[in-house]
């Protein structure tokens, strides 16, 4: 597991906090842990994102949000793509866990109720709604490659797991 | 280093995603049920994206005013390298699903060799593959195994499908001058190391599925020469319809 702390300077935390996630807008980027540096050097910001899913759409608006997020504060940023160490579902804060639940969408297990869920069909993902864990996988994709499709056999809300990236 | 070699190189593992990808996208509104369609998109999403960290890549070697949608859009047919496989049509659900079992197999092993590559831009691309290559792997393996041990009719099906598909394998497995270069540079996956095991993992998920695996030894091949079915130039109509259109369009 990377554990690496992103290198992220106090004073740009604020502007990135203001950058939300377009497909999960109640998370920033930053919850996510998508950026992964963040520095100025002579007036001009330089920002490593890193995408979470190869195919997301997502990356190319959050790459403009965040350079119109600093022109606002007639700062320049650079924002750089990087891919290496691959970003996983570790690197979201458990603030944004949180955020992500009250928002409809289970957030990731560890990585052995992961695959005890999406592999064994066991009922471990708690429903969204009433908390339930009688709970079972409808489809292995949700809404996007990152999530599954769950359905609450108790109250019977259907509701997206962000499936765990190790 | 070998600069058009290389090029060659990245366009061999990555047209592979890039035509597979159109094929799915055209399953859009017409999956079988919501929940498939919904993960077949899903599966062209990703591989459409592997294939952008490539082309990008590609484009920044071969340089001038070449551009990842330049070659992803404007390249004519014989100039796609992708193996024979990929582009076969949908026909039934079943066709969709061998089509895409024989393929994430081998995709999977591809990358988790790739990523030992001595190209640090390959290598990070292949490691970032692998965690999405294996959703796909095991989406499109437990259809092989509900299909294969369903019904009469969906075991006849799916035994259909990999019949017909079994003739394009081996292409998988072929390696071109140039992917023999990057080999021997250390860049390149020699993908004979895990042919066996290639097969091995198939025979395997066929069996639980009570399937058989196909006999037969007459293998097809091109795709990797740009010498493809007759399938193909029907797809790159559609996949570049918009960019011969409207040169040069963006989003
Ligand atoms: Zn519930």
């Amino acid at each position: 597991m990377v554990k690496e702390a992103p290198k992220i300077a106090s004073h740009l935390r604020p502007i990135l906090e203001s950058v939300p996630d377009p497909e999960i807008p109640v998370l920033t980027i930053l919850d996510l842990g998508m950026i992964r540096e963040a520095k100025e050097i002579d007036g001009e910001v330089y920002i490593k994102l890193t995408p979470t899913y190869s195919g997301c759409p997502a990356t190319d608006v959050i790459g403009d949000d965040i350079r119109t997020a600093f022109e606002k504060e007639n700062m320049k940023a650079h924002v750089e793509l990087v891919l290496t160490p691959p970003w996983t579902t570790n690197w979201i804060s458990e603030e944004g866990k949180i955020k992500m639940r009250d928002y409809g969408i289970a957030p990731p297990l560890s990585e052995s109720a992961d695959k005890l869920a999406l592999l064994e069909g066991e009922k471990v993902v708690p429903c969204t709604l009433c908390g339930s864990t009688n709970t079972h996988m409808v489809s292995q994709f949700g809404s996007t490659p990152c999530k599954a499709l769950f359905k609450c056999e108790d109250c019977y809300e259907p509701f997206d797991y962000f499936k765990c990236l190790i | 280093m070998n600069n058009q070699a290389l090029y060659n190189y990245i366009l061999g593992v990555t047209d592979n995603s890039l035509i597979l990808a159109q094929r799915l996208g055209e399953l859009c509104g017409h999956g079988p049920s919501l929940e498939t369609d919904i993960a077949i998109t899903n599966i062209s999403l990703d591989l459409l994206g592997q294939c952008r960290s490539y082309y990008q890549y590609a484009a920044k070697i071969k340089g001038g005013d070449t551009t990842e949608d330049s070659i992803a859009m404007l390249r004519t047919e014989r100039e796609y390298v992708n193996v024979l496989l990929v582009e076969q049509p949908n026909e039934h659900f079943g066709f969709v699903i061998a089509r895409q079992f024989l393929f994430d197999v081998f995709h999977l092993l591809q990358m988790q060799e790739l990523q030992n590559s001595k190209d640090e831009t390959l290598a990070s691309i292949a490691a970032k593959n692998i965690k999405e290559t294996l959703y796909h792997r095991r989406f499109s393996s437990d259809w092989v195994k509900r299909l294969g041990d369903g019904t009469e009719q969906s075991h006849a099906k799916m035994q259909e499908a990999i019949d017909a598909l079994w003739r394009y394998t081996n292409e998988l497995f072929e390696i071109t001058e140039d992917d023999q270069k990057m080999i021997d540079a250390g860049i390149g996956v020699d993908v004979s190391k895990f042919k066996e095991t290639y097969y091995k993992q198939v025979a395997e998920v066929l069996e639980e599925a009570t399937l058989k695996v196909p006999e037969n030894k007459y293998f097809q091949t091109g795709g990797k020469k740009g010498i493809h079915t007759e399938h193909l130039g029907y797809l790159l109509t559609d996949l570049q319809y918009m960019q011969r259109t409207y040169p040069n369009m963006k989003w």
